[in-house]
């Protein structure tokens, strides 16, 4: 439905190719992949895509250390064995990891809190590439900054590497609830939303008035079970982005396959019951709410 | 009678456009995810998206069945004959596939290879343009006489490329050398996404196709010229 009206910031080009791209992806599931044996077992699944990096969220969370974009190598490696798409994380605002994973032909480059951030100013400027990028958000305001920088795709943040849903549940919710409160604002109430977003009137206008993102909304940051892809969904995320909590579950085959039924069905507790049932234990995760500042991902970017 | 209802596939992809694009020439749509949401449909879209998840879902939702036989009917000269099937769809379903949707209705995917539905006879390679820096939006030259407008474009996402096609297929537009818009009988496929341009010709046709079974005029009226 991004056809009309146009899009402020975007050219009718970006929303045919880059936007149409991530349109693909709706109603499916992105899995984290640390190497070529998982892509096949992510495809395999139903996976609609998958993202290349060398660790997942929780093992960044507990190894520490500065984490960057992934080996070059690693991600041919996944580029090799899977015909779906392959998407692969930047630093925010290191353009030159971008740089590098475009001469690749990654199809998709998410900048990403999950990596160390590599510049407190400035993210990327999206715009200067061709291939599409996907952000994290925790409001609208970030979510229309994003944009407006050239993300092709907006996902929440959560809290990654976690396996809780709170924090993308919170994200959704804020974002959802922003979107709502911009109804029948006059030009005065648009243009100090847009000041207090630091985004253009126009494109705050254009969200008032569709009453949606202009590029598709997903969800990502501590799915780990069936029923959290139906939550968030239901919430109004388009599809999932699932990280740790595939491949660090005990049964990743069975769990990537009913995550990917629960997200055709996320509306039909029948079918979500029978997928949920005997999968094994799911990852083991962690409580959001002690967890100091400083541990947070969903904190970096702004 | 009302407006006839089409069915859009919608295990996965971007089911939401085509909605969109078919209500924009005031044509209903259903979302179709189990099987019971084929029953009374006046035509049936298979969406862009992935063609490796569809075909999963399709056999988990039990879909894959229920559309093999209706898609069985649209080659099938005594259905066409015998008019109204049962279920109160219409015999000849006009189907329109685009990107993934040509995926599953091809007769032979290769590059890698993976099983399909088989009724339209061309042989395609999954992603035969490169992957997603590759895609764009490209002029179409038309076939003469099928009625594709000469301005007309195609939006190609990692498109799938036709590699052969049947004797039986037409080809109503080409981009460069290569096939990429086709039918036989009522079934429609494109390697590129009209849903994603407003008010594409693809889209109209396919609506005057589905307007036209419903009402009962018989096919073969809008055949062109075998490319």
């Amino acid at each position: 439905m991004t056809v009309s009206p146009a899009i402020p910031g975007f050219t009718p080009e970006d929303v045919r190719t880059k936007i149409g791209f991530c349109e693909q992806l709706k109603g499916g599931v992105i899995m984290d992949v640390v190497n070529a044996e998982q892509a096949a077992i992510a495809e395999e699944a139903g996976a609609v895509a998958v993202m290349a990096l060398e660790r997942v969220p929780a093992d960044i969370r507990s190894s520490g250390g500065v984490a960057r974009a992934s080996d070059p190598e690693m991600i041919r490696a996944i580029q090799k064995v899977t015909s779906i798409p392959v998407m692969a994380k930047v630093r925010i605002g290191h353009f030159v990891e971008a740089q590098i994973l475009e001469a690749m032909e990654v199809d998709c480059i998410d900048e990403s809190e999950v990596l160390t951030p590599a510049d407190e100013q400035f993210h990327v400027d999206k715009r200067q590439f061709k291939t599409p990028f996907v952000c994290g958000c925790r409001d609208l305001g970030e979510a229309l900054r994003r944009i407006h920088e050239g993300a092709a795709m907006i996902r929440t943040k959560g809290e990654p590497g976690t396996g809780n849903i709170v924090e993308a549940v919170r994200h959704m919710r804020a974002v959802t609830s922003e979107i709502h409160a911009l109804r029948g604002l006059d030009e005065r109430g648009l243009a100090a939303k847009a000041v207090l977003y630091r985004v253009p009137v126009e494109l705050v206008a254009w969200v008032a008035e569709t009453q949606r993102l202009p590029v598709p909304n997903f969800s990502a940051g501590g799915i780990a079970t069936p029923a959290d892809a139906a939550l968030v969904m239901q919430l109004g995320a388009e599809s999932v982005f699932v990280g740790s909590g595939i491949f660090k579950s005990k049964d990743p085959s069975k769990r990537a396959r009913a995550i990917v039924q629960a997200a055709t069905n996320f509306r039909d507790p029948k079918v979500l019951a029978d997928v949920s049932a005997g999968l094994g234990e799911p990852m083991r995760g962690l409580e959001v709410a002690t967890m100091p500042d400083s541990e947070r991902m969903s904190g970096r970017g702004w | 009678m009302g407006e006839p209802l089409v069915g859009v596939l919608a295990v996965q992809g971007d089911f939401a456009e085509h909605q969109a694009a078919l209500h924009r020439v005031g044509l209903e749509s259903r979302q179709v995810r189990r099987p019971e949401h084929l029953v009374g449909i006046a035509g049936l879209v298979l969406p862009g998206g992935e063609s490796t998840t569809m075909l999963r879902l399709l056999e988990l939702q039990g879909l894959r069945a229920p559309i093999a036989a209706l898609l069985e009917r649209t080659q099938d000269d005594r259905a066409a004959a015998s008019g109204a099937a049962p279920g109160g769809s219409v015999a000849e379903l006009p189907v329109l596939g685009t990107c993934a949707g040509l995926i599953l209705l091809a007769r032979e995917v290769v590059d890698p290879q993976q099983d399909s539905f088989g009724v339209l006879d061309l042989v395609v390679a999954r992603n035969g343009y490169g992957r997603q820096i590759a895609s764009g939006t490209f002029p179409l030259r038309a076939t003469p006489g099928c009625e594709v407008p000469a301005d007309a474009t195609g939006v190609f996402i990692r498109a799938p490329r036709i590699l052969e096609v049947g004797p039986a297929v037409e080809v109503l537009a080409w981009r460069g050398d290569d096939p990429v818009l086709v039918r036989h009988r009522n079934v429609w496929a494109s390697c590129f996404h009209p849903e994603l341009e407003v008010s594409h010709f693809v889209t109209r046709r396919f609506a005057a196709l589905v307007r036209d079974r419903a009402a009962g005029v018989p096919p073969g009226a809008e055949h062109c010229a075998v490319g």
